[in-house]
């Protein structure tokens, strides 16, 4: 009692070893999504670099993307760039402390981003639809219903440098995206969030067909719910405007990155005749 | 509570930015459809206008702008290090594939 007595007094006074100013003049939370962010950048610098690798050195590269897919690419980017305006509405109304609106933008910053995934997952299903698979689409994910001659089919078995830089690119951004839309969700929600996942989630399972791609990584989304199970029941707190604001910070990079792949992957892969 | 709000954090300015981002967007699309640069100088010019879209969602969006110089310097710095790193790896060899064929 009077250790503790001592040391309130000691932060009470700024003695020096009890707590050093923060080394950037932020909260820690920010700091550290900050450090999460950068190395997160390398993972994805990584991943466009060695796209650009397979890009240099491959030669005719292939240019598959009519002008359906740059449209429906466009409209996607549209839906990142407008969810990011919707989450600094979000973090303006957490600075203000107005619930209901913080609630209300960071719910329009999830239906913009479940749009691009439902999109995406689209323009997947009809480019695997053609014939640009991976050889795991098959025998792992069980995807049938694939075209065996065509444009696509031709790209998978000619320049398979294609496909895999292409899945491995946005199925990780896909995936980044996701975990957004449901980071986002527990700070709104927080434990009322989890029922609405689980019903995605397992509307998910039942209605993907067996032969479609996302039939088994639906359960990312199970796995999301756990997850989001676990944080909450060990820390049950009323997520506050820092919270806001550093879940923005990751939402704001997922949109960033996709600013780098829109541009490489499809714009200099474009045939529009 | 929000540390980075002693600066002037008016709404408009995102607006701003955001109706930015949407046009430097279409112009993308436009110099993609319109196939006007050979493949190389297309790369570059896209690139740039990446480069220039992610400064302003890492600048505004994201508040970095608004942040101590020391986290700015120290982020950007250690990040951009790391892919010129990156980039030496990668290109020379890219190249050399182009260029020699896989030996």
């Amino acid at each position: 009692m009077a250790e503790a007595t001592i040391e309130h007094a000691a932060v009470q006074h700024g003695a020096p070893g009890e707590y050093e100013a923060p080394l950037f003049g932020a909260y820690s939370k920010k700091v550290g999504m900050w450090l999460f962010l950068a190395s997160d950048s390398l993972t994805f610098g990584a991943l466009l670099f060695a796209f650009s690798y397979n890009r240099i050195y491959t030669n005719p590269w292939p240019t598959p993307f009519h002008a359906e897919s740059i449209a429906n690419a466009t409209i996607m980017t549209a839906c990142l760039l407008s969810s990011s305006l919707t989450m600094v509405l979000a973090v303006f109304a957490a600075q203000r402390g107005d619930r209901p609106w913080i609630r209300n933008w960071l719910l329009a910053t999830m239906a913009f981003g479940t749009a691009f995934i439902v999109l995406h997952g689209m323009e997947w299903s009809k480019l695997i639809s053609e014939g640009l698979v991976l050889p795991g689409f098959t025998t792992i994910l069980g995807v049938s219903k694939t075209a065996s001659s065509g444009e696509m089919a031709e790209i998978a078995n000619n320049v398979p440098q294609f496909p895999q830089a292409f899945f491995g690119l946005t199925a990780m951004h896909m995936l980044h995206v996701t975990i957004g839309v449901i980071y986002l969700g527990v700070v709104a929600f927080r434990k009322w969030f989890l029922p609405a996942l689980g019903v995605f989630w397992i509307a998910g399972a039942l209605l993907i067909p067996s032969g479609n791609v996302f039939h088994y990584p639906v359960h990312v989304l199970g796995l999301g719910l756990l997850t989001a199970a676990v944080i909450l029941f060990l820390k049950p707190k009323d997520y506050d405007v820092n919270d806001v604001e550093v879940c923005g910070l990751y939402w704001h990079f997922v949109d960033l990155v996709w600013m780098f792949i829109f541009p490489l992957v499809y714009l200099m892969s474009t045939k529009v005749s | 509570m929000h540390d980075v709000a002693k600066h002037d954090d008016s709404k408009a300015q995102y607006f701003w930015v955001w109706a930015a981002l949407l046009i430097l967007t279409a112009i993308e699309v436009v110099l993609g459809y319109k196939q006007v640069f050979s493949p190389v100088r297309m790369l570059e010019v896209l690139l740039l206008l990446s480069v220039i879209k992610s400064a302003l969602i890492i600048g505004y969006f994201m508040h970095l702008k608004f942040e101590t110089a020391l986290m700015r310097w120290l982020l950007v710095l250690s990040v951009v290090t790391c892919f010129v790193i990156m980039y030496f790896f990668f290109f020379p060899d890219a190249d050399r594939i182009r260029t020699l064929g896989v030996q």
